[in-house]
Protein backbone atom coordinates (compact mmCIF):
# COMPACT_ATOMS: atom_id res chain seq x y z
CA UNK A 1 0.00 0.00 0.00
CA UNK A 2 1.75 3.03 -0.74
CA UNK A 3 0.06 6.83 0.74
CA UNK A 4 3.26 8.70 -0.02
CA UNK A 5 5.48 9.36 -2.71
CA UNK A 6 8.33 11.27 -2.90
CA UNK A 7 9.36 12.20 -6.26
CA UNK A 8 13.23 12.56 -6.68
CA UNK A 9 13.33 14.90 -9.71
CA UNK A 10 12.36 18.50 -10.57
CA UNK A 11 11.44 20.63 -13.51
CA UNK A 12 8.32 19.00 -15.88
CA UNK A 13 8.63 15.70 -14.83
CA UNK A 14 8.36 16.06 -11.46
CA UNK A 15 5.03 18.39 -11.86
CA UNK A 16 3.93 15.34 -13.69
CA UNK A 17 4.52 12.64 -11.20
CA UNK A 18 2.36 14.72 -8.73
CA UNK A 19 -0.24 14.94 -11.07
CA UNK A 20 -0.63 11.07 -10.92
CA UNK A 21 -0.05 10.83 -7.02
CA UNK A 22 -3.27 13.35 -7.43
CA UNK A 23 -5.30 11.17 -9.68
CA UNK A 24 -4.58 8.21 -7.28
CA UNK A 25 -5.20 10.43 -4.38
CA UNK A 26 -1.46 10.20 -3.24
CA UNK A 27 0.68 12.53 -1.10
CA UNK A 28 3.51 14.02 -3.05
CA UNK A 29 6.33 15.37 -2.09
CA UNK A 30 9.15 17.27 -3.36
CA UNK A 31 12.44 17.47 -3.36
CA UNK A 32 14.72 20.27 -3.95
CA UNK A 33 18.27 22.20 -4.27
CA UNK A 34 18.80 25.16 -2.43
CA UNK A 35 18.60 26.55 -6.19
CA UNK A 36 15.38 25.18 -6.56
CA UNK A 37 13.73 26.59 -3.36
CA UNK A 38 11.25 28.62 -5.25
CA UNK A 39 11.01 26.65 -8.48
CA UNK A 40 7.28 25.84 -9.57
CA UNK A 41 7.59 21.72 -8.29
CA UNK A 42 8.50 22.76 -5.16
CA UNK A 43 4.79 24.89 -5.06
CA UNK A 44 3.35 21.71 -6.99
CA UNK A 45 3.90 19.29 -4.40
CA UNK A 46 1.87 18.65 -0.58
CA UNK A 47 5.06 18.75 1.08
CA UNK A 48 9.00 19.43 -0.09
CA UNK A 49 12.43 18.78 2.00
CA UNK A 50 15.86 20.51 0.37
CA UNK A 51 17.91 18.35 0.20
CA UNK A 52 21.78 20.12 -0.78
CA UNK A 53 23.28 22.65 -2.20
CA UNK A 54 22.66 23.72 -6.19
CA UNK A 55 25.42 21.20 -7.87
CA UNK A 56 23.66 18.03 -8.68
CA UNK A 57 25.77 15.34 -6.91
CA UNK A 58 25.32 17.17 -3.52
CA UNK A 59 21.26 16.79 -3.83
CA UNK A 60 19.53 15.29 -6.63
CA UNK A 61 22.04 12.93 -7.22
CA UNK A 62 22.84 12.28 -3.65
CA UNK A 63 21.59 9.24 -2.74
CA UNK A 64 21.38 9.15 1.20
CA UNK A 65 19.85 12.73 1.27
CA UNK A 66 17.03 10.89 -0.98
CA UNK A 67 16.41 8.32 0.89
CA UNK A 68 16.92 10.10 4.08
CA UNK A 69 14.36 13.20 3.15
CA UNK A 70 12.25 10.52 2.34
CA UNK A 71 12.35 8.38 5.68
CA UNK A 72 12.03 11.77 7.22
CA UNK A 73 8.52 12.61 5.83
CA UNK A 74 7.34 8.63 6.14
CA UNK A 75 7.14 8.43 1.81
CA UNK A 76 6.40 4.72 0.70
CA UNK A 77 7.77 5.20 -2.18
CA UNK A 78 10.12 6.86 -4.40
CA UNK A 79 9.57 7.72 -7.99
CA UNK A 80 12.86 8.54 -10.16
CA UNK A 81 11.34 10.60 -13.00
CA UNK A 82 13.92 10.71 -15.73
CA UNK A 83 17.76 11.43 -15.79
CA UNK A 84 19.85 11.77 -11.98
CA UNK A 85 19.10 8.98 -10.13
CA UNK A 86 16.39 7.32 -12.55
CA UNK A 87 19.00 4.43 -14.18
CA UNK A 88 20.78 3.88 -10.88
CA UNK A 89 20.43 0.16 -9.72
CA UNK A 90 22.36 1.38 -6.56
CA UNK A 91 19.53 4.05 -5.55
CA UNK A 92 16.99 1.32 -6.60
CA UNK A 93 18.38 -1.16 -4.27
CA UNK A 94 19.43 1.42 -1.34
CA UNK A 95 15.43 2.80 -1.72
CA UNK A 96 14.08 -1.49 -1.38
CA UNK A 97 17.15 -2.10 1.73
CA UNK A 98 14.94 1.84 3.39
CA UNK A 99 11.88 -0.40 2.96
CA UNK A 100 10.84 1.95 0.33
CA UNK A 101 8.86 0.77 -3.09
CA UNK A 102 10.90 2.18 -6.04
CA UNK A 103 8.67 3.47 -8.68
CA UNK A 104 10.29 1.17 -11.92
CA UNK A 105 11.87 -1.98 -12.69
CA UNK A 106 14.12 -3.94 -10.06
CA UNK A 107 17.89 -3.11 -9.99
CA UNK A 108 19.08 -6.09 -11.49
CA UNK A 109 17.12 -5.21 -14.60
CA UNK A 110 18.18 -1.74 -14.18
CA UNK A 111 22.03 -2.77 -14.12
CA UNK A 112 21.86 -5.77 -16.55
CA UNK A 113 20.40 -3.30 -19.56
CA UNK A 114 22.87 -0.15 -18.01
CA UNK A 115 26.09 -2.27 -19.12
CA UNK A 116 25.47 -1.49 -22.68
CA UNK A 117 27.58 -4.76 -23.72
CA UNK A 118 25.99 -7.72 -21.32
CA UNK A 119 22.48 -5.94 -22.23
CA UNK A 120 23.34 -6.61 -26.95
CA UNK A 121 24.56 -10.06 -25.66
CA UNK A 122 21.56 -10.78 -23.61
CA UNK A 123 19.10 -9.03 -26.26
CA UNK A 124 21.06 -11.45 -28.95
CA UNK A 125 20.58 -14.29 -27.29
CA UNK A 126 16.45 -13.36 -26.42
CA UNK A 127 16.57 -13.67 -30.61
CA UNK A 128 16.26 -9.50 -30.66
CA UNK A 129 18.60 -7.88 -33.50
CA UNK A 130 21.57 -5.93 -32.51
CA UNK A 131 24.07 -4.24 -34.83
CA UNK A 132 26.83 -6.39 -36.07
CA UNK A 133 29.92 -5.82 -33.84
CA UNK A 134 32.19 -6.90 -31.52
CA UNK A 135 30.54 -9.00 -28.78
CA UNK A 136 32.47 -7.59 -25.97
CA UNK A 137 34.44 -4.64 -25.56
CA UNK A 138 37.44 -4.73 -27.38
CA UNK A 139 40.75 -5.22 -25.20
CA UNK A 140 42.56 -2.24 -27.01
CA UNK A 141 42.98 -0.79 -30.44
CA UNK A 142 44.33 -3.81 -32.07
CA UNK A 143 41.15 -5.64 -31.54
CA UNK A 144 39.05 -2.84 -32.93
CA UNK A 145 40.68 -2.75 -35.83
CA UNK A 146 40.43 -6.36 -36.92
CA UNK A 147 36.50 -6.49 -36.02
CA UNK A 148 36.36 -3.12 -37.98
CA UNK A 149 38.38 -5.03 -40.27
CA UNK A 150 35.49 -7.54 -40.63
CA UNK A 151 32.38 -5.78 -40.63
CA UNK A 152 33.37 -2.92 -42.50
CA UNK A 153 33.50 0.74 -42.22
CA UNK A 154 32.74 3.09 -40.72
CA UNK A 155 32.26 2.39 -37.61
CA UNK A 156 31.24 3.85 -34.01
CA UNK A 157 33.28 3.20 -31.36
CA UNK A 158 30.88 3.36 -27.77
CA UNK A 159 32.20 3.27 -24.00
CA UNK A 160 30.67 0.52 -22.04
CA UNK A 161 29.52 2.52 -19.31
CA UNK A 162 28.43 5.06 -21.92
CA UNK A 163 25.14 7.30 -22.56
CA UNK A 164 24.04 10.46 -23.55
CA UNK A 165 26.48 9.68 -26.45
CA UNK A 166 29.30 10.51 -24.40
CA UNK A 167 32.84 8.74 -25.47
CA UNK A 168 31.01 7.94 -28.54
CA UNK A 169 33.09 8.70 -31.87
CA UNK A 170 32.52 8.10 -35.54
CA UNK A 171 35.18 6.74 -37.89
CA UNK A 172 35.27 6.42 -41.45
CA UNK A 173 38.35 4.76 -42.46
CA UNK A 174 40.97 2.41 -40.83
CA UNK A 175 43.41 5.32 -40.45
CA UNK A 176 41.44 7.33 -38.25
CA UNK A 177 41.27 4.64 -36.08
CA UNK A 178 44.22 4.97 -33.19
CA UNK A 179 43.76 8.49 -32.63
CA UNK A 180 40.03 8.01 -32.39
CA UNK A 181 40.33 5.01 -29.96
CA UNK A 182 42.31 7.29 -27.46
CA UNK A 183 40.31 10.31 -27.43
CA UNK A 184 37.00 7.65 -27.08
CA UNK A 185 38.38 5.79 -24.16
CA UNK A 186 40.03 8.90 -22.21
CA UNK A 187 36.68 10.33 -22.19
CA UNK A 188 34.81 7.52 -21.14
CA UNK A 189 37.03 6.80 -18.22
CA UNK A 190 36.86 10.76 -17.35
CA UNK A 191 32.98 10.63 -17.10
CA UNK A 192 32.38 6.79 -16.43
CA UNK A 193 35.06 5.76 -14.53
CA UNK A 194 35.71 3.13 -17.06
CA UNK A 195 37.40 3.38 -20.06
CA UNK A 196 36.56 0.26 -21.89
CA UNK A 197 34.99 0.27 -25.52
CA UNK A 198 32.82 -1.74 -28.15
CA UNK A 199 32.66 -1.12 -32.01
CA UNK A 200 29.60 -1.47 -33.97
CA UNK A 201 29.03 -0.58 -37.63
CA UNK A 202 27.93 2.85 -38.16
CA UNK A 203 24.70 2.99 -40.03
CA UNK A 204 24.23 6.03 -42.57
CA UNK A 205 20.75 8.23 -42.45
CA UNK A 206 19.10 5.47 -39.86
CA UNK A 207 15.83 6.35 -38.25
CA UNK A 208 15.10 5.38 -34.50
CA UNK A 209 12.07 4.01 -33.74
CA UNK A 210 11.16 2.95 -29.78
CA UNK A 211 8.92 0.66 -28.21
CA UNK A 212 7.24 1.12 -25.16
CA UNK A 213 6.58 -1.75 -22.84
CA UNK A 214 4.99 -2.56 -19.61
CA UNK A 215 4.97 -5.77 -17.18
CA UNK A 216 3.41 -6.02 -14.01
CA UNK A 217 4.60 -8.21 -11.02
CA UNK A 218 2.38 -10.83 -12.27
CA UNK A 219 4.10 -11.70 -15.21
CA UNK A 220 1.70 -9.71 -17.95
CA UNK A 221 3.67 -7.85 -20.34
CA UNK A 222 2.34 -5.35 -23.26
CA UNK A 223 3.48 -2.83 -25.68
CA UNK A 224 2.16 0.35 -26.18
CA UNK A 225 3.11 1.09 -29.82
CA UNK A 226 6.07 2.62 -31.02
CA UNK A 227 7.67 6.02 -31.40
CA UNK A 228 9.41 7.56 -33.90
CA UNK A 229 12.08 10.12 -32.51
CA UNK A 230 14.91 10.59 -34.96
CA UNK A 231 15.28 14.32 -34.88
CA UNK A 232 18.05 14.42 -32.17
CA UNK A 233 21.02 16.35 -31.42
CA UNK A 234 24.08 14.82 -29.12
CA UNK A 235 21.82 11.96 -29.52
CA UNK A 236 19.43 13.68 -27.58
CA UNK A 237 15.70 14.17 -29.05
CA UNK A 238 14.18 16.94 -30.14
CA UNK A 239 10.70 15.69 -31.58
CA UNK A 240 9.07 12.58 -31.31
CA UNK A 241 5.81 11.18 -32.67
CA UNK A 242 3.54 8.34 -32.66
CA UNK A 243 2.63 6.15 -34.82
CA UNK A 244 5.58 6.29 -36.59
CA UNK A 245 5.15 7.48 -40.48
CA UNK A 246 5.81 5.00 -43.52
CA UNK A 247 6.48 1.97 -40.70
CA UNK A 248 5.61 -1.45 -42.86
CA UNK A 249 3.41 -3.43 -40.71
CA UNK A 250 5.93 -6.09 -41.04
CA UNK A 251 8.47 -4.05 -39.33
CA UNK A 252 6.29 -2.68 -36.60
CA UNK A 253 5.36 -6.07 -36.18
CA UNK A 254 8.80 -7.03 -35.56
CA UNK A 255 9.69 -4.44 -33.68
CA UNK A 256 7.33 -5.00 -31.06
CA UNK A 257 8.06 -9.12 -31.26
CA UNK A 258 11.53 -7.70 -30.10
CA UNK A 259 10.94 -5.56 -27.76
CA UNK A 260 8.51 -8.15 -25.95
CA UNK A 261 10.88 -10.65 -26.41
CA UNK A 262 13.66 -8.55 -24.55
CA UNK A 263 11.35 -7.49 -21.62
CA UNK A 264 10.32 -11.29 -21.39
CA UNK A 265 14.05 -12.33 -21.07
CA UNK A 266 14.49 -10.10 -18.14
CA UNK A 267 11.58 -10.33 -16.65
CA UNK A 268 10.74 -6.62 -17.31
CA UNK A 269 8.55 -4.98 -14.69
CA UNK A 270 7.08 -1.58 -14.85
CA UNK A 271 7.50 1.05 -17.81
CA UNK A 272 10.51 0.78 -20.25
CA UNK A 273 11.35 1.44 -23.63
CA UNK A 274 13.40 -0.65 -26.61
CA UNK A 275 15.07 2.04 -28.48
CA UNK A 276 15.91 0.48 -32.03
CA UNK A 277 18.35 1.79 -35.31
CA UNK A 278 16.60 0.95 -38.85
CA UNK A 279 18.43 1.09 -41.87
CA UNK A 280 17.24 2.84 -45.22
CA UNK A 281 16.67 -0.87 -46.02
CA UNK A 282 14.58 -1.54 -43.51
CA UNK A 283 16.32 -4.07 -41.35
CA UNK A 284 16.31 -3.17 -37.39
CA UNK A 285 18.81 -3.63 -34.86
CA UNK A 286 18.72 -2.89 -30.72
CA UNK A 287 19.99 0.34 -29.69
CA UNK A 288 19.50 0.40 -25.69
CA UNK A 289 16.75 -0.21 -23.29
CA UNK A 290 15.44 3.08 -21.03
CA UNK A 291 14.75 1.27 -17.71
CA UNK A 292 12.33 3.70 -17.06
CA UNK A 293 9.18 6.32 -17.96
CA UNK A 294 10.92 8.61 -21.18
CA UNK A 295 10.48 11.97 -21.59
CA UNK A 296 8.61 11.26 -24.62
CA UNK A 297 5.68 9.08 -22.45
CA UNK A 298 3.44 11.66 -23.48
CA UNK A 299 3.01 10.85 -26.89
CA UNK A 300 2.08 7.64 -25.97
CA UNK A 301 -0.65 8.97 -23.32
CA UNK A 302 -1.70 11.17 -26.08
CA UNK A 303 -1.97 8.00 -28.69
CA UNK A 304 -3.74 5.61 -26.61
CA UNK A 305 -5.87 7.69 -23.54
CA UNK A 306 -3.62 5.77 -21.06
CA UNK A 307 -2.02 7.12 -18.18
CA UNK A 308 1.59 5.49 -17.69
CA UNK A 309 2.33 7.67 -14.85
CA UNK A 310 -0.58 6.49 -12.12
CA UNK A 311 -0.02 2.83 -13.98
CA UNK A 312 3.95 3.06 -12.76
CA UNK A 313 2.01 3.57 -9.37
CA UNK A 314 -0.24 0.85 -9.26
CA UNK A 315 2.15 -1.36 -10.66
CA UNK A 316 5.10 -0.22 -7.84
CA UNK A 317 2.57 -0.83 -5.22
CA UNK A 318 2.14 -4.94 -6.24
CA UNK A 319 -1.33 -4.26 -8.22
CA UNK A 320 -2.35 -5.84 -11.82
CA UNK A 321 -1.81 -4.04 -15.33
CA UNK A 322 -5.42 -2.47 -15.60
CA UNK A 323 -4.89 -3.20 -19.23
CA UNK A 324 -4.83 -6.28 -21.57
CA UNK A 325 -3.31 -6.17 -24.85
CA UNK A 326 -6.65 -5.04 -26.46
CA UNK A 327 -7.03 -2.44 -24.25
CA UNK A 328 -4.66 -0.54 -26.05
CA UNK A 329 -5.74 1.20 -29.35
CA UNK A 330 -3.81 4.08 -31.14
CA UNK A 331 -6.92 6.28 -31.32
CA UNK A 332 -5.00 9.12 -32.55
CA UNK A 333 -1.59 10.68 -33.92
CA UNK A 334 0.65 12.84 -31.65
CA UNK A 335 4.25 14.84 -31.97
CA UNK A 336 5.60 16.49 -29.58
CA UNK A 337 8.70 18.90 -29.16
CA UNK A 338 11.13 19.66 -26.30
CA UNK A 339 11.99 23.18 -26.24
CA UNK A 340 15.53 23.74 -24.61
CA UNK A 341 17.44 26.89 -23.35
CA UNK A 342 20.12 26.36 -25.99
CA UNK A 343 20.95 28.63 -29.07
CA UNK A 344 20.26 26.38 -32.15
CA UNK A 345 22.13 29.08 -33.70
CA UNK A 346 25.53 28.35 -31.84
CA UNK A 347 25.51 24.64 -31.89
CA UNK A 348 23.00 23.77 -29.52
CA UNK A 349 25.45 25.83 -26.58
CA UNK A 350 23.06 25.98 -23.61
CA UNK A 351 22.01 29.49 -22.09
CA UNK A 352 21.24 29.70 -18.72
CA UNK A 353 19.68 32.66 -17.49
CA UNK A 354 16.20 34.07 -16.44
CA UNK A 355 13.24 33.87 -18.30
CA UNK A 356 11.77 37.12 -18.21
CA UNK A 357 8.44 36.48 -20.67
CA UNK A 358 6.87 33.04 -20.81
CA UNK A 359 4.28 31.96 -22.82
CA UNK A 360 2.76 29.13 -23.06
CA UNK A 361 -0.05 27.82 -25.78
CA UNK A 362 -3.42 26.32 -25.34
CA UNK A 363 -6.02 24.97 -27.35
CA UNK A 364 -8.01 21.73 -28.94
CA UNK A 365 -5.34 19.03 -28.68
CA UNK A 366 -2.54 20.44 -27.36
CA UNK A 367 -0.94 19.41 -24.07
CA UNK A 368 1.84 21.24 -22.10
CA UNK A 369 4.43 20.04 -19.41
CA UNK A 370 6.10 23.05 -18.56
CA UNK A 371 8.79 23.42 -15.13
CA UNK A 372 9.00 26.82 -15.47
CA UNK A 373 7.21 30.41 -15.70
CA UNK A 374 8.12 33.88 -16.34
CA UNK A 375 10.79 34.57 -13.35
CA UNK A 376 12.32 31.38 -13.44
CA UNK A 377 16.00 30.81 -13.18
CA UNK A 378 17.14 28.18 -15.48
CA UNK A 379 20.44 26.81 -13.80
CA UNK A 380 23.96 25.74 -15.31
CA UNK A 381 23.33 22.81 -12.80
CA UNK A 382 20.54 21.25 -14.70
CA UNK A 383 19.45 19.81 -17.93
CA UNK A 384 18.16 22.26 -20.13
CA UNK A 385 15.02 21.10 -21.02
CA UNK A 386 12.36 23.83 -20.14
CA UNK A 387 9.22 22.15 -21.36
CA UNK A 388 7.78 20.00 -23.75
CA UNK A 389 4.44 20.78 -25.95
CA UNK A 390 2.41 18.04 -27.67
CA UNK A 391 -0.67 17.70 -29.74
CA UNK A 392 -2.40 15.62 -30.76
CA UNK A 393 -4.95 15.05 -33.71
CA UNK A 394 -7.30 12.34 -35.86
CA UNK A 395 -4.90 12.33 -38.25
CA UNK A 396 -1.01 13.07 -38.50
CA UNK A 397 -1.54 16.01 -40.55
CA UNK A 398 -3.88 17.34 -38.04
CA UNK A 399 -1.54 16.78 -34.92
CA UNK A 400 1.33 18.26 -36.98
CA UNK A 401 -0.62 21.12 -37.91
CA UNK A 402 -2.00 22.03 -34.79
CA UNK A 403 1.89 21.86 -33.19
CA UNK A 404 3.33 24.57 -35.66
CA UNK A 405 0.55 26.12 -34.47
CA UNK A 406 1.29 26.47 -31.40
CA UNK A 407 4.86 26.60 -31.83
CA UNK A 408 4.65 30.03 -33.27
CA UNK A 409 2.29 31.22 -30.08
CA UNK A 410 5.45 30.14 -27.93
CA UNK A 411 6.99 33.14 -26.30
CA UNK A 412 10.21 33.15 -24.36
CA UNK A 413 12.20 35.70 -23.67
CA UNK A 414 15.54 36.03 -21.50
CA UNK A 415 17.26 33.00 -22.64
CA UNK A 416 18.06 31.34 -26.09
CA UNK A 417 15.58 28.18 -27.12
CA UNK A 418 15.43 25.72 -29.40
CA UNK A 419 11.88 27.16 -30.40
CA UNK A 420 13.38 28.60 -33.99
CA UNK A 421 15.00 25.48 -35.14
CA UNK A 422 11.82 23.49 -34.03
CA UNK A 423 9.73 25.92 -36.01
CA UNK A 424 12.00 25.43 -39.32
CA UNK A 425 11.80 21.68 -38.49
CA UNK A 426 7.76 22.06 -38.48
CA UNK A 427 7.62 24.00 -41.51
CA UNK A 428 9.61 21.68 -43.19
CA UNK A 429 8.97 18.78 -46.10
CA UNK A 430 10.98 16.58 -44.63
CA UNK A 431 8.92 16.27 -41.11
CA UNK A 432 5.42 17.07 -43.34
CA UNK A 433 6.64 13.96 -45.34
CA UNK A 434 7.99 11.85 -42.21
CA UNK A 435 11.05 11.29 -43.87
CA UNK A 436 13.73 12.20 -41.43
CA UNK A 437 16.94 10.53 -39.54
CA UNK A 438 19.04 10.58 -36.79
CA UNK A 439 21.86 12.70 -38.37
CA UNK A 440 19.49 15.63 -40.08
CA UNK A 441 19.51 18.22 -37.48
CA UNK A 442 23.35 18.28 -37.06
CA UNK A 443 23.83 18.06 -40.68
CA UNK A 444 22.01 21.24 -40.83
CA UNK A 445 18.94 20.41 -42.84
CA UNK A 446 17.47 22.83 -40.51
CA UNK A 447 19.33 25.73 -40.48
CA UNK A 448 18.40 29.40 -41.13
CA UNK B 1 44.20 39.21 -31.32
CA UNK B 2 43.38 39.85 -27.83
CA UNK B 3 45.51 38.39 -24.95
CA UNK B 4 42.16 37.50 -22.57
CA UNK B 5 40.53 34.43 -22.96
CA UNK B 6 36.57 34.94 -21.80
CA UNK B 7 34.05 32.27 -21.33
CA UNK B 8 31.77 32.17 -24.17
CA UNK B 9 28.98 30.59 -22.01
CA UNK B 10 27.96 30.90 -18.39
CA UNK B 11 29.24 28.14 -16.34
CA UNK B 12 31.04 26.12 -13.81
CA UNK B 13 34.72 25.42 -14.32
CA UNK B 14 34.55 21.89 -14.71
CA UNK B 15 38.45 21.27 -15.42
CA UNK B 16 41.22 23.65 -15.69
CA UNK B 17 43.53 22.20 -19.10
CA UNK B 18 46.28 24.69 -19.15
CA UNK B 19 48.62 26.29 -16.21
CA UNK B 20 50.45 29.49 -16.34
CA UNK B 21 53.39 29.06 -18.58
CA UNK B 22 52.26 26.20 -20.38
CA UNK B 23 52.23 27.01 -24.62
CA UNK B 24 49.24 26.13 -25.92
CA UNK B 25 47.92 26.10 -29.81
CA UNK B 26 45.20 28.12 -31.18
CA UNK B 27 42.29 25.82 -30.46
CA UNK B 28 43.29 24.10 -27.76
CA UNK B 29 41.06 24.09 -24.24
CA UNK B 30 42.70 26.27 -21.60
CA UNK B 31 39.51 25.66 -19.16
CA UNK B 32 36.75 23.50 -19.79
CA UNK B 33 33.61 24.66 -18.29
CA UNK B 34 29.93 22.25 -17.30
CA UNK B 35 26.76 23.93 -18.13
CA UNK B 36 23.39 22.17 -18.13
CA UNK B 37 24.90 18.42 -17.91
CA UNK B 38 27.58 19.81 -21.35
CA UNK B 39 31.25 19.90 -20.84
CA UNK B 40 32.30 22.96 -23.32
CA UNK B 41 36.05 23.84 -23.94
CA UNK B 42 37.22 27.54 -23.54
CA UNK B 43 39.98 27.43 -26.40
CA UNK B 44 42.68 29.62 -26.60
CA UNK B 45 42.19 31.81 -29.86
CA UNK B 46 45.98 32.33 -30.79
CA UNK B 47 49.12 30.06 -30.39
CA UNK B 48 50.66 31.37 -27.34
CA UNK B 49 51.94 30.92 -23.70
CA UNK B 50 49.69 30.94 -20.76
CA UNK B 51 50.05 33.85 -18.64
CA UNK B 52 47.35 33.48 -15.91
CA UNK B 53 44.38 31.38 -15.20
CA UNK B 54 42.01 33.63 -13.66
CA UNK B 55 39.52 30.49 -12.42
CA UNK B 56 39.52 27.76 -9.77
CA UNK B 57 37.65 24.34 -10.53
CA UNK B 58 34.08 24.63 -9.07
CA UNK B 59 34.00 28.18 -9.67
CA UNK B 60 30.72 29.79 -11.53
CA UNK B 61 31.92 31.84 -14.30
CA UNK B 62 29.46 34.12 -16.58
CA UNK B 63 29.47 34.81 -20.23
CA UNK B 64 32.33 36.99 -21.19
CA UNK B 65 34.13 36.56 -17.55
CA UNK B 66 38.10 36.67 -18.30
CA UNK B 67 39.37 32.79 -17.58
CA UNK B 68 42.95 32.97 -18.50
CA UNK B 69 45.34 35.52 -19.75
CA UNK B 70 47.84 34.88 -22.82
CA UNK B 71 51.31 36.50 -22.94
Amino acid sequence: MIRTVLVANRGEIARRVFRACRRLNLRAVAVHSEADADALHVRDADQAVAIGPAPARESYLDIERIIEAARRVGADAVHPGYGFLSENWRFAEACRRAGLVFVGPSADAIRTMGDKTEARRLMARAGVPVVPGSPETVVDVGEAEMVAGDIGYPIILKAAAGGGGIGMARVTTARELRGAFATAARRAQAAFGRGDLYVERFLERPRHVEVQVFGDAAGTLLHLGERECSLQRRHQKLVEESPAPHLPPATRQGLVAAALAGARAIGYVNAGTFEFLLDEGGAFYFLEMNTRLQVEHAVTEEVTGLDLVVEQLRVAAGERLAWRQVDVVPCRAAIECRVYAEDPARGFLPSPGTIERLELPSGEGIRVESGVETGSVVSVHYDPLLFKLVAAGATRAEAVGRLAAALERCVVEGVHTTLPLLRRVLASPELHEGRVHTQMIEQGAFNA
Amino acid sequence: MPDEIKAHITGVVFQIAAKAGDRVAEGDAVIVLESMKMEIPVEAPRDGAVKEIRVREGQTVQEGDVVAVLE
